[in-house]
């Protein structure tokens, strides 16, 4: 087991008036690790980022990095470099010098700044374009010379703050795929903030959900995915089924007044919970057989699957699959126990 | 469109900027018979020793007044939003009083029974002679025309994106480095026309050397002033003056501005 890289211990985070942005986050992250912040806008992503490069110093909590306390230390002594929100390159530098800079600052040779840069400038494909102006370039270009612009100096760490957020989609899928394999191939510690799901699923070793500046779920993107540990989590990653249910007794909960069998246990007697079903783990069976009957009430075409609403007791049904099924014919709807998930009501903190 | 717009402004300014100069022109070549002549600008020469004395206190007053001005509105661009446009009109409260007046002043604060030397005299030092000496004219100018150093500072420093600071020292930049790595080369704009903005104004002086300077510090404005307005009444020779100052003026600028070009010219070398 490797020990904690960066180590966040119990930050909290008040702005003048505001009441806090980060409430008490506690989190390690690992040598060349892909760490992903997630959440919705306002959650304290920016925020816990500038505080570990340095940009904010912590109301109250400490910021280790290699067991040492950085928390006080200003950026420019701390071997973590960041790509900005948005990218704030150098306007009076050219595309080479603004890659330069670090190394310049850093005193690094003049031969060795060539090797550099002219290798960085190949990796993200703008050689030949070494003397134009920053503002001459498109919105992607000028978030290459960011990201190439922190890379030169070989950082420990890269921070970065939605740096595909002013991209197209298409242009951004080629995007986090070249960072993913930078990453790896650097063996860069990321630590990157998105709200787009999807962008964490995809990239990251490790995904952290935040809201309210508090972490709701740190793990995998299989574990955070499989196994939420509260609605707004199981909300917030992928699409659910999210409703009321009551824990009747190890291993059988109640839903709509139905019970069904699940995998879960220790919850205690009739105890009130909420369940999460993902819409891929539903399936459309003739009405008979189910004990969920309702009425299909619509179906789009998603490309891949069908995605189908299901009215039944009250509750809309988001159902995915493969086989269409008709608008106004009765259904019925069947899942597997170890598809149900079952979470405290509570949103409950690791 | 564009032009129709344009058009009233473009009247204006040949009115009332460019049939000035070639009547300034126009007088400086020619006799006071209307004759043309060189003899008023090959005159002027006489007065080199006066000119020098104005391109070098003007010179000197730009200096002092971008070293005390460059820092004030970086400290001023950095505070918060509120409190730095309480701190502007304060650095321009001085230009709503009466030019003269803030002049005048100056005398009765340095005067030789001024409040500076008595309260020198109360603690037994012997008065100082401040007013009328080249250091009054100066301390007249930077005074007088610091907070159009300052304005064009602070506008293009406060313009600059707080992250790209925060860029430099993300990139291994100390305070110091960062201001002049980045602050300096991004508020040259501004550094510019602060210098033309003190320097053109202070350069053709008349009332500061004349309230301040005492007889011995006379400048090329209060030799243009003579020619009109004095006892050595001679508008050709005044307009010649006037013809030379604005050469070398433009000289001065055109000169600034190129340092200011081989500047980005460099950046694209590098
Ligand atoms: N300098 C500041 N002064 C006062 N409040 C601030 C400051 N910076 C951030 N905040 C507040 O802190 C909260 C969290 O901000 P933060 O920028 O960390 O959110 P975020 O998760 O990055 O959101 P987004 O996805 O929109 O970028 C917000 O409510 C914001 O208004
Ligand atoms: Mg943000």
């Amino acid at each position: 087991m490797d020990t904690a890289f960066i180590q966040l211990k119990n930050i909290t985070k008040t702005f003048e008036t505001d009441k806090g942005v980060l409430n008490g986050i506690d989190l390690d992250i690992l040598q060349k690790q892909f760490v992903t912040l997630l959440g919705p806008s306002g959650c304290g992503k920016t925020t816990t980022l500038r505080i570990i490069g340095g940009f904010e110093t912590p109301t109250k909590g400490k910021v280790y990095m290699n067991g040492k306390d950085i928390t006080n230390l200003p950026p420019y002594l701390r071997n973590v470099n960041t790509v900005f929100q948005k990218y704030a390159l150098f306007p009076h530098l050219n595309v080479y010098e603004n890659i330069a800079f670090g190394l310049k600052i850093k005193g690094v040779s003049k031969e060795e700044i060539k090797t550099r840069v002219t290798g960085m400038l190949d990796m993200i494909n703008l050689s030949g374009r070494e003397k134009c102006s920053i503002n001459a370039l498109s919105g992607g270009q000028q978030q290459r010379v960011a990201i190439a612009r922190s890379l030169v100096t070989r950082p420990e760490v890269l921070l970065l703050d939605e740096p595909l957020g002013a991209l197209d989609l298409k242009l951004r899928k080629g995007m986090q795929l070249e960072l993913k394999n930078i990453q790896k191939k650097l063996g860069i510690t990321f630590v990157y903030v998105t709200h787009d799901q999807e962008e964490a699923l995809t990239m990251s070793d490790r995904i952290v959900v935040m809201n309210g500046g508090v972490i709701q779920q740190s793990g995998t993107p299989v574990d955070i995915y499989n196994e939420p540990v509260n609605a707004f989590v199981a909300d917030f990653i992928g699409e659910s089924n999210i409703m009321d249910g009551i824990m009747t007794k190890d291993f059988e909960v109640e839903i709509f007044g139905k019970k069904f069998e699940c995998v879960d246990k220790d919850f205690g007697e009739n105890t009130p919970v909420d369940v999460v079903i993902r819409p891929e783990d539903v399936r459309i069976v003739s009405s008979a057989d189910a004990k969920i009957c309702g009425v299909v009430e619509s179906v789009i075409f998603k490309g891949v699957h069908y995605e189908m609403t299901v009215r039944a007791d009250g509750f809309n049904w988001l159902v995915h699959s493969t086989k269409a099924a008709e608008v106004g014919t009765k259904a019925g709807l069947e899942f597997d126990p170890y598809d149900i998930q079952i979470m405290y009501k509570t949103p409950k903190s690791l | 469109m564009k032009k129709i717009a344009a058009a009233p402004y473009q009247l204006w300014m040949a009115i009332f900027v460019i049939v000035p100069l070639f009547i300034v022109a126009y007088f400086a070549f020619t006799t006071d018979s209307g004759a043309f002549t060189l003899e008023n600008i090959i005159k002027t020469a006489d007065y080199a020793p006066i000119f020098a004395r104005s391109i070098g206190f003007a010179a000197l007053a730009t200096v002092i007044c971008l070293i005390i001005a460059y820092p004030l509105a970086y400290i001023i661009a950095n505070m918060s939003k509120n409190v730095q446009s309480t701190m502007i009109m304060i650095v321009m409260l001085p230009m709503w009083m009466n030019f003269l007046l803030r002049t005048y002043a100056w005398q009765t604060i340095i005067g030789n029974n001024g409040i500076i030397n008595n309260l020198l005299s109360m603690v037994g030092i012997e008065p100082i002679k401040m007013l009328n000496t080249s250091g009054a004219v100066i301390l007249g100018m930077v005074y007088d025309y610091i907070p159009f150093m300052i304005l064009p500072l602070y506008t293009v420093m406060a313009k600059i994106d707080k992250s790209i600071m925060e860029a430099a020292g993300d990139l291994g930049c100390n305070g110091f480095q960062s201001i002049l790595k980045v602050t300096i080369p991004l508020s040259m704009p501004g550094i510019i026309s602060g210098i033309t903005m003190v320097f053109v104004p202070a350069i053709s002086t008349f009332i500061i050397s004349k309230m301040l300077g005492g007889s011995s510090n006379l400048l090329i404005g209060d030799l243009i002033e003579m020619q009109f307005l004095g006892t050595s009444y001679n508008p050709n020779l005044g307009a010649g003056i006037s013809f030379v100052l604005m050469v070398i003026i433009l000289i001065v600028m055109a000169f600034i501005n190129l340092i200011d070009k081989s500047d980005q010219e460099e950046k694209v070398i590098i």
